[in-house]
């Protein structure tokens, strides 16, 4: 089926100079995709359900509509079988900041400095990146775009992935900031050795300096953009993301950004959360947890402990997403699906693990007011897939939709696959 | 060192110089006294003990020892009884003495490939040629340490270089010169891994390096000797004059290197005693006793410091296990007969050393073996055991004295004679007067206290609730006390000489009247024996391997039949539903419904669950201690089968994945890399059990910016384009084809002439690229762009062979016709790209469009993670381009079977086949399902159910451990704050330094 698609698509011979599809056209006709099984994202499920939406919002969401009472005016998908899913969101995620990894000078995710808090990540995002393109067949319709390093690593905004530049593709730009809580342990790369860090407690008292000193700065010249650009964070507009993978930081980090008042507030990584469950519950820290491709921390952990860590913390009761950061990030984006999908075969049914990289990350990254969910009055953020869209076996994406508008599903990769073909099929 | 006091004997004390030596000092003086020790237990050597014993020395060599020994009229006696005399200990492994060698300066980032040297062997790690007597300069400060552990003698060596030149032996003589010390200044060779750090030349770069640079010139100096050089290698010439001589190879305490100098032992038939790494009881089976000595270190691990429960919970169980277990390596190395010494090296203070020692003693090592490993065993290694390590008439007379069984608790080593020389370890002489006392000064009475007499003494004086300070001083038989009166600003002083039970004596009083004092000694409270606080706690048993999920035994052939499975054959038959499959005798006897089975074989129920054979990854790096020898641009001379790692965890995650077999590839830094390892996963099973047995040999290459060393910024090495690749390839292959050219020339000599005719010098490097161009050994290439890919089968064709697999080969698309042609296979990633230049045109549909062109595609992971769980990424062939499900599984088991030539015993069910197979819970290749079983050959390594089981032992085990390390702390033992070492994550480009 997907051959096919692409076969024609390759016919109608897309401007193949062009390494970024041409981003769809604005919504102009009402589309109902009938007859399908529709996740609704939040948990529920609709078998044999239908879907409408026009000028890019969900206007009707319900069981599917028989033939003759469908308005005229809609055109319609017969989706028999197939799967309807919100497009799905990655968290903590570096698409469009970095190219090539081994090329430096493609690489604009991580700034000098320490605490950098000004630093937005929205304005080095290229929307034309051919790394984005390839994750959309997958699914991942909307990113959290997060700058690296430092302590205060700067600032991210939620993108579509379908946009001519990156004023086009922001959802939500500047939403946090990003704080990269010190390691207690000192780990010395080369010999592979894991000690006490003996300045813990001084890094600690830095972020403590920078954070009073922003809190009290106020807007005068000269002006310190840096405690500045805080501002946000402590009256609760923007959101604090604490990255931090060990128990004491978990506990450190949350206790400190709690003294500080600081509102919103979400774990990054938590590696160790199971450990610390009824403590991040009691301070309503969502959690976004590192993605299950990795391997255990220590050669003593559960073998299957990065899998199973989804349903320890959603069985505790916290809200729980999927965090992309880690080896070849960005070229993994496309795997978000599966990572779920992982989660779901070591615990979690089918749609809490579908939750995890649609209504939870929306509801985390607070755009659920318009995405995460198929809920009617929202965004038609949306794909269609010929099957179980979380298992590599049936993901197969046939139509995906960002605001209504209906994207290209064609990659710099599918062109040369179509192009190869053709070579050897003429020979 | 408080406690080692030293002073001269009146009368023996004073220098002897040669005979032959000037002297214009005064008279000269020929020494010709015997000295002789009576009354004493003599232990003439372990085993061998007499009481009431005589031991006659002169000129530091022993005249005579026994019971009925007659006495020269020129003998001074030395009274002995009650005394112990014990042969002192020598040293095998130490650099005491030795200057340490000054490390190199070095500039930029480039690699050094020429030596510094000229005149020497090209190799600037083999200093074979060096002696450790240029350095030597006696250090009297650590001989007197050394005296105080009970060594009379020390082999000392520079520790520098992989060979690392001569040794010295040389007594710990504090009181003669050099002269009489030097017992040889060419007593032994010494060997290690690792490069000396006086040249940066940087090969070798890898332990496999070093194992291959060892037998390469072991090969050269045989050729060497052969022929009439035109050229002088003093390194050579050094090896080829100390043949004779004995040769100590340092493995760095590690396991692994143990065994990979077993195996040097085994191929090269030279004699290498070894320095091991005390975890002998992991795998003494697999040390050759026939032919092996040990060096075991006698530092142990001490427990940790567990106080802190959230870095308790990072050190590993194999960390902690090793506390509990290290105690008794030497009682499993003396049960399995194989001849070891023990080395001090590590040991940082006397009192160290006893503890330990009688810590191995009551951990079961019998008190002789481990005096043998003090004594005589170690003068064997040196082949000096004529004149050492016992004593006997003619050995020199280096004995200890002590005042009882030398492994009790309480023995104190008093004396140490070296070459008929006293050292004075802790006099004897000493009259302990420790005590409380009743004195007496002008009828007034007091309490005196004296601490610590024999060491530093204390004193304190009390007269009723008043305490008066007293400085005290006791030395050449005299007790000085002075007295302090802070309240009037008054003093007294007292003295006495210390010659019968009594204090008492002289001094002046506070008003400073001279006045006669004297004591009454008051009973005494009973003395606290000073005992060791560490008890004996017994060792957790050992698992194969010795860590978490190890086994307590290694997992078992077993008659199984696999019931109503659903079989993916990789065979015509495709994949059947409702089938049996039975294995006997580790292969699959039979596939059908309802097959008959013989009584007791082991019945598995598969209803609903899939089987196939195991998966099969042709290009990983686990399992290995090192991946890559990047020194030079070829390194085909070296093997990855000489470092695998069986202990590395990533095998058991991998076998959680269904993975049975995998090649362990060299990696990519250079464009001729070296020979690589197949083997079974068989978690818990020696090196040699786990390799694919008759495997064909493979070989990795590599192309592109690994090779250019295009991300690490190194500008130096050819070669630095793709251009340059292609020479690197074709001279090899051209000076290879020359170098076999003159064998087989000179294997057509028939045998009578032979004799008389010279080999050419046997090559490492060229052989192996010799049997590449004989289609004895396969070629797996690193490539990523069209234009390698192509240019690599060119020059393949120009030699007339052929590339066996193409790896990575992310533009293999673009070719994939060429390959077909060439007959190269290609083993690639499911869906990896854009991480460097290069693959920036990989696409996921890279594996179906090649096995669409007729090339045998495998997808392999080149990544510890990923391999376990390849299952799914060959769902993705299915996803990308649209191959059928059943071929893409074959992606992952019967095509890289076939890549590696192992087709006919793996990659399919089909009889007579190995029984490796994986028992899924659901479709294999969905994200939903999960290996339950992982079978190897009959014998099954994993088992899903089990392994809440083991994770549960695993912390029963761990809370046991860290209660006996509460409880040694709370003792007041030292313990160790804990660092986590973490296994190194390898991939293509990883190198070891």
């Amino acid at each position: 089926m997907i051959k096919k698609i692409f076969t024609l698509t390759s016919l109608l011979l897309f401007n193949m100079s062009f390494s970024q599809q041409t981003p769809g056209d604005e919504q102009t006709n009402k589309i109902l995709i009938n007859n399908c099984f529709v996740h609704i994202g939040n948990g529920e499920i609709i078998e044999d359900g239908a879907v409408g939406f026009s000028e890019g919002k969900i206007t009707y969401v319900g069981k599917s509509i028989s033939n003759d009472s469908i308005n005229e005016k809609f055109n319609v998908i017969n989706a028999r079988g197939k799967h309807l899913y919100p497009g799905f969101i990655a968290v903590n995620s570096t698409l469009g900041l970095v190219e090539i990894d081994a090329v430096r000078a493609s690489r604009d995710q991580d700034e000098i400095g320490d605490f950098l808090p000004h630093i937005r990540s929205l304005v080095a995002y290229n929307a034309e990146s051919k790394i984005i393109e390839s994750v959309r067949p997958n699914g991942v319709l909307i990113a959290q775009v997060t700058p690296r390093g430092g302590v205060i690593s700067g600032k991210s905004s939620i993108m579509q992935m379908d946009a001519w530049n990156w004023e086009d593709a922001v959802i939500k730009s500047d939403e946090g900031i990003h704080l990269n809580w010190p390691s207690p342990y000192s780990i010395d790369y080369r010999n592979r050795k894991l000690t006490k860090n003996k300045n813990y407690l001084k890094s600690v008292k830095l972020i403590d300096n920078f954070f009073s000193e922003s809190k009290v700065s106020i807007k005068q010249s000269p002006l310190n953009i840096p405690y500045e650009s805080m501002k946000k964070i402590f009256d609760g507009s923007q959101t604090l993301y604490l990255h931090a993978n060990y128990e004491k930081q978990i506990v450190d980090g949350v206790s400190f950004l709690k003294s500080k008042k600081i509102k919103n507030i979400v774990l990054i990584h938590g590696e160790e959360s199971e450990n610390q469950i009824d403590f991040l519950k009691k301070h309503e820290i969502p959690v976004v947890i590192s993605k299950p491709h990795r391997l255990p921390l220590s050669e003593d952990q559960d073998l299957n402990y990065p899998y199973k860590l989804a349903k320890t913390l959603v069985d505790g009761g916290l809200l729980v997403s999927i965090d992309l950061a880690g080896s070849m990030e960005r070229i993994h984006t496309r795997n978000l699906p599966f990572f779920a999908g992982t989660f779901s075969a070591f615990g979690l049914e089918k749609e809490e693990a579908l939750k995890l990289i649609t209504y939870n990350a929306a509801k985390i990254l607070k755009i659920d007011k318009n995405y995460g969910s198929i809920v009617k009055g929202k965004s038609a953020t949306l794909i269609l897939s010929d099957g179980d869209a979380l298992d590599m076996r049936s993901n197969n994406i046939s139509h995906a939709y960002i605001d209504g508008r209906k994207i290209s599903l064609e990659t710099h990769q599918t062109k040369l696959w179509n192009r190869y073909q053709n070579k050897y099929k003429k020979q | 060192m408080r406690k080692l006091i030293f002073f001269t004997f009146l009368g023996i004390g004073i220098l002897k110089a040669q005979v032959y030596f000037p002297e214009n000092s005064g008279v000269k003086i020929v020494p010709n006294t015997y000295n002789a020790f009576t009354n004493a237990t003599i232990h003439l050597e372990p085993g061998n003990v007499i009481k009431n014993g005589t031991l006659l020395e002169k000129n530091g060599v022993i005249v005579d020892v026994g019971t009925d020994i007659k006495l020269p009229k020129n003998t001074i006696v030395h009274d002995k009884s009650g005394k112990h005399i014990y042969p002192s200990f020598i040293e095998l492994f130490s650099d005491f003495s030795i200057k340490k060698p000054t490390k190199k300066n070095r500039y930029g980032r480039s690699e050094q490939f020429n030596p510094d040297r000229s005149g020497y062997y090209w190799n600037d790690h083999i200093l074979s040629e060096y002696k450790s007597i240029t350095d030597y300069s006696y250090d009297k400060k650590i001989a007197s340490k050394m005296r105080g552990y009970g060594f009379g003698i020390i082999n000392s060596h520079r520790f520098n270089g992989i060979h690392r030149g001569s040794g010295v032996l040389i007594a710990l003589n504090d009181k003669q010169n050099n002269n009489k010390r030097i017992i040889s200044d060419n007593s032994t060779e010494h060997f290690s891994f690792k490069k000396s750090v006086t040249s940066n030349q940087s090969y070798p770069s890898s332990i496999m390096g070093a194992m291959a640079l060892i037998r390469q010139f072991y090969y050269d100096s045989k050729w060497y000797s052969n022929n009439d050089n035109q050229t002088k290698d003093l390194s050579i010439e050094a090896f080829i004059k100390n043949k004779n001589i004995p040769k100590i190879f340092d493995s760095g305490f590690d396991k692994l290197n143990t065994i990979r100098i077993v195996k040097l032992i085994n191929e090269l038939n030279i004699d290498f005693t070894i320095v091991a790494s005390g975890k002998e009881f992991e795998n003494i089976n697999e040390l050759n006793k026939d032919k092996i000595k040990l060096i075991l270190p006698l530092n142990l691990p001490k427990a940790f410091d567990v106080s802190d429960p959230l870095l308790t919970k990072k050190i590993s169980l194999k960390d902690m296990r090793f506390w509990s277990q290290a105690p008794s390596n030497p009682y499993h190395v003396s049960r399995s007969k194989i001849p070891f010494a023990f080395t001090s090296s590590m040991v940082s203070s006397s009192k160290e050393f006893f503890k330990n020692l009688r810590k191995v003693i009551s951990y079961g090592l019998d008190r002789d073996i481990a005096l043998k490993a003090l004594t005589t065993v170690p003068a064997e290694i040196l082949g000096q055991q004529n004149i050492i390590g016992k004593l006997k008439k003619k050995f020199l007379a280096n004995f200890l004295v002590t005042n009882g069984e030398l492994f009790e608790n309480g023995t104190i080593i008093s004396e140490n004679w070296v070459q008929g020389q006293p050292h004075i370890i802790l006099n004897d002489n000493i009259k302990d007067i420790d005590g409380n006392y009743e004195l007496i000064i002008n009828d007034f009475k007091y309490k005196l206290q004296i601490k610590n007499s024999k060491k530093k003494i204390t004193a304190e004086i009390k007269k009723d609730s008043t305490t008066y300070p007293v400085k005290s001083n006791y030395e050449n038989e005299w007790l000085n006390l002075t007295i302090l009166d802070k309240k009037n600003n008054k003093y007294s002083q007292l003295s006495c000489k210390i010659d019968s039970n009594r204090l008492q004596g002289k001094g002046i009083d506070f008003e400073g009247k001279i006045v006669y004092w004297s004591t009454k000694k008051l009973k005494d409270n009973p003395k606290k024996r000073k005992i060791d606080n560490e008890n004996y706690y017994n060792p957790v048993p050992v698992t194969y391997p010795n860590k978490a999920y190890g086994n307590l035994s290694i997992p078992k052939q077993k008659n199984t039949i696999f019931k109503n499975a659903t079989v993916w054959t990789n065979e015509s038959e495709g994949i059947i539903e409702n089938t049996d499959v039975l294995v006997i005798n580790g292969k699959i006897a039979s596939v059908g419904k309802n097959i008959p089975y013989p009584k007791n074989t082991f019945v598995i129920d598969a209803t609903n669950k899939h089987l196939t054979s195991g998966i099969i990854d042709e290009h990983s790096h686990i399992a290995a201690s090192s991946i890559n020898e990047g020194g030079q641009n070829s390194s085909a001379e070296v093997s990855i089968g000489d470092v695998i790692d069986p202990d590395d965890i990533n095998i058991f995650r991998n076998l959680s994945g269904g993975v049975t077999t995998i090649q362990i590839l060299h990696g990519s830094a250079n464009p001729i890399g070296g020979k690589s390892a197949i083997i079974n996963l068989k978690w818990g099973e020696s090196i040699e059990n786990m390799k694919f047995k008759d495997a064909d040999p493979f070989i990795k290459f590599a192309l592109g910016e690994n090779v250019k060393q295009s991300n690490w910024e190194s500008y130096s090495r050819f070669p630095q384009t793709r251009m340059g690749v292609e020479q690197v390839f074709t001279d090899y292959f051209q000076r290879a084809k020359e170098y076999g050219d003159k064998w087989v020339k000179y294997n057509e000599i028939p045998l009578r002439k032979k004799l008389k005719a010279k080999p050419p010098r046997y090559d490492l490097e060229m052989e192996t690229i010799w049997e590449i161009l004989k289609g004895e050994r396969f070629v797996t290439c690193h490539s990523y762009v069209q234009s390698e890919i192509n240019m690599m089968m060119k020059v393949a064709e120009k030699f007339d062979f052929k590339i066996n697999t193409f790896t990575h080969i992310l533009e293999g698309y673009k070719v994939a016709d060429k390959m077909k042609k060439h007959g190269a296979g290609g083993s690639t990633f499911s869906d990896w790209w854009s991480y460097k230049f290069e693959v920036k045109d990989a696409i996921p549909h890279n594996g179906s469009i090649m096995h669409d062109s007729g090339v045998l595609v495998a997808f392999n992971s080149d990544d510890p993670e990923m391999s376990r769980r390849l299952n799914q990424e060959a769902a993705k062939a299915v996803k990308y381009g649209g191959v059928s499900e059943e071929e893409a599984w074959k992606f992952v088991t019967l095509n890289p079977a076939k890549l590696l030539h192992i087709e006919n015993s793996v990659g399919s069910i089909k009889v007579n086949k190995n029984a490796d197979l994986v028992l899924w819970s659901s479709h294999p290749m969905s994200i939903y399902s999960r290996a339950e079983k992982t079978m190897i050959q009959g014998a099954i390594y994993y088992s899903s159910d089990k392994i809440n089981k083991m994770l549960e032992t695993n912390k029963k085990e761990r809370s046991l451990l860290i209660s006996q390390m509460l409880d040694v702390a709370s003792k007041g033992n030292k313990t160790e704050t804990p660092v986590i070492i973490t296994k190194k994550e390898f991939h293509c480009e990883t190198l070891d330094y």
